[in-house]
Formats: C-alpha cells, structure tokens, sequence
C-alpha cells in the first residue's frame, strides 16, 4: 500500500492542502497562511508531551532524590526514624498504584477534596501524578546507589568530623548519584513514554493527537508511524543528554573508566 | 544435520502459520457465508452513545440501534433458516472503522456518522437516525449560542467528527474557543460536569442521554444553533452487496410499517433503563425525511441543501 504522507501539509478545517506545510507554527520563517495543517498540530501535541515529561520528570528527579536519601538515613533518632517511616510510605503508595490510577486520582478525585488544585491545568496535575510515580522508582535507585557504597566511606566520613548532613553532602551522594545515572537515564526515557497517559485527561499530547488525527484523516498507519518517530527522537535525545552528563561528571577511576560511550 | 532439520521444521511451521493468516480473512466470502459457518454475528456496541446504543452493565447492551440490529439478525435467523448467536463487541469512536473492516466486528450498532471518509472504508445501511451537532451547557452559565463561546473551554470527545465541525465554525464565526478532548462521552460530559470545560459540543442524542443520566439533568440545558446535520447508520463491511441488502430490507421494512416510528419512541421519548430516564429529543424533520425516502448519502450531501 502507498503511505500518504503529504496529509500532513493539509489543513485541519477543510482536509484541503494548506500553500505551505507549516501554517501556523512559524508564522515569521514561513510566511504561514494561517490555517493550521496536520504538521502545526503534530508539532504543538510534540510540545505538550515535551512539557509534560519534562516537568515531570523535574519533580520525580528533586522528590526522587530526597526520599531515596532519606530512606537510608541512620536510625539513630526518634525523628530519623520518622523521616525513614514517611519516605518507606511514599515509596510503597506511588510505586503499588498503576500509573493511569494515579493520574485519574490527581485529576478527578484530589481536587474534590483540595479544591486549590481545580485552578491548576490539566497537564499540571498530569506531571505531578507522573512525577511522583516515577519518583518512588527513583528513590529505590537512589537508595541502592547509596547502599551500594562500601560502609568504609560513610565511617571515613564520620571519622573526620562530618555530621549526617555534611557527610551525605560532600561524601555519599557525589559518589551514589553517580552510580545511578545509567538507571536514571531509563527511568527519564520511560517517563517521555509515559506521558502519552496524559490523553485520558484531556491533555492534547501526541497520542491523543494521533487518535484524533487518525479518525479525521482515515489514514492511521501514516499518523502512528509519524507518532512512533517523534516519541523515538525524544527518547533517543533524552538518552544521548544523560550520556553526556555522565561523561562529564565521570570520576576518572571510579565506575567504567574506559568506557567512552556512557549511558546504558 | 540437526540444525538443518530443526530450521526447516521451523520454515515449514512458518509456511503454515502464513497460510492460516491467508485463510482468516473469511469476509472475502461474504457476512452470509461467515455467520451461516460459525452460527454467530459480532455487533459492535458502545458503552455511552446516549439512547442509540449503550450499556446496562454486566455485558448487556440496549438502546435505539441494537434493537434494530436484533430485528436485523432475527430476519436474518429467517433467511439462513438457523439460531445465531449474538456476540457483543464493544468499540469506540477510534476502533469501531477498524474492527469492521478487520471482520471482528460483523455488524456496528452505535452511533457512527455516515460520511463520505468513511464510505472509502465501509459501508453504511440505510439512516435510521438523523443527528443535529449541538451544544450543551450548565443550566446556570447564561450560554444560549455560539457566539458566547469566546474565550471559553469547550470539550468534545475524540475520535468523532464534531472536533472538525467545531474547527469549523470556529473560523466561519471568527469566535475564539480552546478545544478539550474527552476521551470518550461519559468523559467528555464529566468535564463539563466539573467545570472543567463551559461547553460540550456533540451530537444531540448523545447529550440528551448524557443529561439524562447524569446526577441532575435539570442542572444541563442543551441550547444554541445547529451547527451540523449528519446522517447516523448502522455500519458493515464494504462490498458486501448481498449482505447489505439484507440489512436494508429489514430497516426499510420497519420505516413502512411504522415500527421505526414506535422504537424512536420507546428510546428517545419514553423512560428507559437503567434508570427509567427520558432522553425526551422530539423527531426532527431531518430524520422523519429519511425515513420516509430510505437512503444511504453521506453528511457531505445534507451540507450542500
């Protein structure tokens, strides 16, 4: 069968072909014609998918972060061991409930009982649901990582007069954050791929513009195949930015040392 | 030798596989000739298509297009002179075109709009059903037509042709509205149920039903213009003539002896389950007109009157 791609350079309004593809999103390089095309649209949905994963992705790494270290904490306090309760439980709820659970919750349920959050947009609640799930997978790496170092350093820490604070700071988490950037850089793929759950709440990402662009147009595999490339150009730029970062942030003799090529 | 032996025993096994895959699509052979085989029918159903179809929970469905498509497989349990079973697929706006192209789905009972898209795709029988795209609102919002729209939020549902209607007017108006996409109806009225959207643009059957089960129908009021006309049938596969014959006998003949009449009223003027609501959506000219001259044309010829 012959794939139609120029469907993309049509109209939205009366499936006729625009003058020029781009119509609407680069008024100024392409002298739009004001009509936005399929092209317009696939970009604006690419936004939203954008912005959602990457705030997203914001909150899980800044919550992730906190509660895996709180989480291995010494329980040498009464407070300690509160802190390391309230960081098990955030772990246990948002990794326990399915993700499309979740965002149905934030967005139907939790603003009937705090009603400041009816103010928020769809894609605000959406990428804090996202966010928080991915979060408890990050504290759990997070926790690893920092478990993983040899009960040496954290001593060697303390022995030089450190206190929890100032060895976590300075000692533990410059060399645990570093072990877990390979199963960061999935979990910050997964979470671009994730976010086409935010259709079921009406936010008009890419998939919800490849369901609605594909019963317009009657031409889906065209529309899925264009759907499936920009999620992949996503992931993959997403793969090669942490690559980069864990290139530059190598510490040479520690972790794969001569490994040039960097993330997993 | 073994290694040889084993890949042809899996090229061999692969040959079969494709030979069976060749063989599925039985519905070259025609809808007859697979329902007479497997003594079955597939109808595709929706879960929420106001009174036109719809489900009553626990895998039942009902509403104003499966009890015609019933008496369409009891004429047809006539003509083959045999019991069929019938099997209930639920579809959505997005798959429904699919599935029946596909032959999962032999016979779509819920609320497709006869266009000429979809006519490349499938077939539609005769409309039963003439659908006016309207706009419903809260009681209370003081919205009374499109033009009051500005600025404001309006949801309708993916996968339907409402969204290019509402595009369409929008530019026609110059009125200026964001666009909310529910991802199905009950999702769609949800928001505007939560104030997430001010409006809900969709066919009148469907907001009529909504309102009806809704918590408070007295709190929604459907108003405005009639921003469209579309003709709404019951969908089957593409060049299959003798099976939509069939089809059409059995709706032509309920249009003549007025039992069409009867069902649009037991569905859209009387209390219907589950909770003894009434949609109460008078019969419109458009629809009393199809029924009296059977046709199959798509939306694009009502737009040109």
């Amino acid at each position: 069968m012959a794939l139609e791609f120029g469907i993309f350079c049509k109209s939205t309004i009366e499936e006729e072909f625009a003058p020029k593809c781009f119509g609407t999103t680069f008024p100024n390089l392409f002298d739009g014609n004001g009509d936005t095309t399929y092209l317009d649209w696939l970009l604006s949905a690419w936004g939203w998918t954008l912005s959602v994963a990457g705030l997203a992705l914001l909150i899980a790494l800044l919550v992730g972060l906190v509660v895996g270290t709180l989480r291995t904490l010494p329980e040498s306090s009464w407070f300690n061991r509160l802190l390391i309760t309230l960081a098990n439980t955030w772990v246990e709820i948002f990794r326990n409930i399915p993700v499309l659970v979740q965002i149905f919750l934030w967005y139907h349920v939790i603003p009937m009982l705090v009603p400041i959050l009816k103010g928020l947009p769809a894609y605000f609640l959406v990428s804090i649901a996202l966010g928080f799930y991915t979060s408890s997978r990050i504290a759990e790496q997070v926790k690893a990582g920092i478990q993983s170092l040899p009960k040496g350093q954290t001593l060697a820490a303390m022995a030089l007069g450190l206190t929890t604070t100032q060895s976590y700071r300075f000692v533990i988490l410059p060399m645990a954050l570093r072990i877990v950037l390979p199963p960061l850089t999935s979990e910050s793929m997964n979470i671009i791929k994730n976010s086409s759950v935010a259709f079921a709440v009406s936010v008009s990402e890419l998939t919800l513009f490849a369901m609605q662009a594909q019963e317009e147009t009657s031409k889906g595999i065209e529309i899925y195949l264009a759907v499936t490339i920009m999620y992949m150009i996503t992931a993959l730029a997403m793969n090669r930015l942490m690559a980069w970062v864990e290139k530059k942030t190598r510490v040479p003799g520690f972790i794969a040392p001569n490994n040039p090529a960097g993330a997993h | 030798m073994k290694n040889s032996l084993s890949f042809f025993k899996i090229s061999l096994s692969g040959l079969l596989i494709t030979n069976l895959l060749m063989s599925m699509p039985s519905f070259a052979a025609g809808t007859f000739d697979k329902i007479s085989a497997s003594k079955s029918i597939t109808m595709g159903v929706r879960d929420s298509s106001g009174a036109l179809s719809y489900t009553l929970g626990d895998g039942k469905y009902t509403g104003y297009h499966v009890e015609i498509c019933k008496r369409i497989i009891s004429d047809l349990e006539k003509t083959l002179k045999t019991p069929i079973q019938i099997k209930y697929q639920a579809v959505t706006s997005q798959n429904r075109i699919p599935l029946v192209q596909n032959g999962t789905v032999d016979i779509e009972c819920g609320s497709t709009t006869n266009n000429a898209t979809r006519q490349k795709d499938v077939s539609f029988a005769v409309t039963t059903y003439v659908e006016e795209v309207r706009i419903a609102v809260k009681a209370n919002s003081g919205i009374t037509s499109i033009a009051q729209l500005n600025g404001k939020k309006v949801a309708t549902t993916t996968g339907t042709t409402s969204v290019q209607i509402l595009r369409k007017n929008e530019r026609a108006t110059g009125v200026n509205f964001d666009e909310v996409f529910g991802k199905d109806h009950a999702d769609s009225f949800l928001l505007l149920e939560s104030n997430r959207a001010d409006a809900f643009v969709m066919d009148g059957s469907i907001l009529a039903g909504n309102i009806a089960m809704a918590k408070n129908p007295k709190d929604f009021r459907i108003v405005g213009e009639v921003l469209s006309v579309e003709p709404i049938a019951i969908m089957i596969r593409k060049d299959d003539p003798q099976f939509k014959a069939a089809v059409d006998n059995t709706i032509k003949g309920l249009m003549k002896d007025g039992s069409i009449a009867k069902m649009y009223q037991q569905w859209f003027l009387e209390p219907i389950p589950p909770k003894n609501t009434r949609v109460g959506l008078e019969l419109s000219a458009n629809t009393k007109e199809a029924w009296a001259n059977p046709n199959d044309k798509p939306a694009e010829e009502y737009a040109k009157k």
